[in-house]
């Protein structure tokens, strides 16, 4: 069994990454945390705002922020479609901290759905980056 | 009179000028822009495809989701057009190609009985709309040139729900494609209801047809998954569609100023040869004008010719410094013969300033 696999993290206005790796965890609406290693079995799933760790070849890990979107496994390649999507290495950290207290402002007063995503949106973000909160 | 043609032709040339070197910026502008368009245009294709072939794997494994944005309605009533224009002209048949494309098919809509509805995107197809006084749905517009995902996202929002709250029975997109710099097409593709071929048709791609159905592990379920996926489906083609359209503009507008640019310089060509023509032809008759007055005096006396050669120094030079004007001529009745002659009557009435004038010169 082949002990690396090609992962793939694609957003709309380009590819995000993409190389080889040994895991990637992600999160899936409802099913909660999934890992991928290779030779996993062909899966399709559809993502929530998360924090994504792909854990590549060389023993080091790319951490991206994933806002919703669908991942696909066939042939030993992970595929991650994100509309939104950017590297930890990418995020701005003042400005998604600035959001995660926005969105908490809000949701103490009220039960608001945007807000709901825009606090998960913050933190994986946050998560991503390696960030204290 | 000769010399104010001369100073009309020269204000053109001036004028022609300054146009050149604007359309000859907008060509550069443009042929800048294409590369990057066309770059972002390129990195687009992963997602769409990845998106295509998970929609495909999905229809495959045989996730017949009740979604009605693939199941197509048995009446089409409603037609509805998503026109991609340019918020801006001077692009050629860039605006008017799609334009036509669209104004077609909605006729021929009309006169079959339907209904239409019409999304412009960009000003261009807004404005000749509306003046043509077709019913308009919401206009998206401003962003034709350097689109972003938001603006795709937005469109595509919009035509779901319009499509799913019943409002349109299919959604077909009109834009131009991108083939190279050298070659773009208006193009009417179905957006929504997906069907099986436009879901492999891609963006005017044929798809792979290796629909190996293999046995996919699905979380949630495939409808689920496949209910959040179709609009983001939609996105990605309406995506697609505008980084065509806005490199298949810049391709459009980088023509159309390179030939604006090289009208302009043979439009200068031309008037400049006019306006030496016309330069020469008042010299000519200036000459012609001395050379008579010299001949109308008649006689041979030295000194009338040696006041002639001055004043064609003057004339030449432009300025006739030290000479009486012509209107103080106190013979009035020779004026017709020529100024010159009239200033050689002047000079032999009043022989006191004009030898000194020579001599200045």
């Amino acid at each position: 069994m082949a002990n690396v696999m090609t992962v793939e993290v694609v957003s709309p206005e380009k590819v995000l990454y993409s190389g080889e790796a040994t895991m990637v965890i992600t999160r899936t609406i409802g099913g909660g945390e999934v890992a991928f290693q290779p030779g996993h079995v062909a899966f399709l799933g559809a993502l929530v705002e998360n924090h994504t760790r792909v854990f590549l070849a060389d023993g080091s890990t790319e951490d991206v922020a994933v806002h919703g979107g669908f991942v696909e496994v066939s042939d030993n390649k992970v595929s991650i479609l994100s509309d939104a999507a950017e590297l930890g290495t990418n995020v701005d950290i003042e400005r998604a901290r600035a959001a995660k207290q926005r969105a908490e402002e809000v949701l103490r007063h009220e039960h608001d759905a945007e807000a709901i995503s825009a606090l998960g949106r913050a933190h994986a973000r946050l998560n991503a980056a390696g960030a204290s909160f | 009179m000769a010399g104010g043609q001369e100073r009309i032709l020269r204000g053109r040339i001036q004028s022609m000028q300054a146009t050149k070197k604007i359309t000859r910026a907008m060509e550069l502008i443009a042929a800048s822009r294409i590369v990057k368009a066309q770059q972002r245009v390129e990195a687009a294709v992963p997602y769409s495809e990845q998106i295509t072939e998970v929609v495909r794997d999905l229809s495959a494994a045989g996730a017949s989701s009740e979604s009605p944005l693939l199941a197509g309605r048995d009446e089409v009533k409603n037609k509805c057009y998503v026109v991609i224009t340019a918020d801006r002209g001077l692009c050629g048949g860039y605006n008017t190609g799609v334009q036509r494309a669209a104004e077609g098919e909605i006729k021929a809509d009309v006169v079959a009985g339907k209904g239409y509805e019409i999304i412009p995107v960009g000003k261009k197809a807004e404005a000749y709309f509306r003046f043509r006084g077709y019913t308009l749905g919401q206009a998206f517009q401003g962003f034709s040139d350097n689109p972003s995902y938001a603006d795709a996202k937005a469109i595509g929002q919009h035509v779901v729900a319009l499509y799913a709250s019943g409002h349109v029975d299919s959604v077909e997109l009109v834009y131009t494609r991108f083939i190279s710099a050298g070659s773009q097409e208006v193009v009417l593709r179905p957006l929504v209801p997906l069907q099986r071929d436009t879901v492999e048709g891609g963006d005017g791609k044929a798809g792979s047809t290796d629909g190996s159905g293999s046995d996919y592990e699905f979380e949630p379920d495939p409808t689920t998954i496949l209910d959040t996926l179709l609009p983001r489906y939609v996105e990605a083609r309406v995506y697609a569609a505008l980084l065509n359209a806005a490199a298949s503009e810049h391709a459009f507008r980088q023509r159309a100023m390179k030939s604006a640019t090289d009208n302009a310089e043979e439009l200068i060509k031309n008037l400049s040869i006019i306006m030496n023509r016309a330069r020469q032809d008042s010299i000519t008759t200036e000459i012609m004008e001395i050379v008579g007055g010299a001949e109308a005096l008649g006689s041979g006396k030295d000194e009338q010719v040696r006041y002639v050669e001055l004043d064609l120094d003057a004339a030449f030079g432009g300025s006739s410094a030290g000479h009486p004007a012509p209107s103080t001529t106190p013979t009035g009745d020779v004026q017709t013969a020529g100024s010159i002659a009239v200033e050689e009557r002047s000079n032999t009435n009043t022989t006191t300033d004009s030898p000194d004038a020579g001599e200045n010169i």
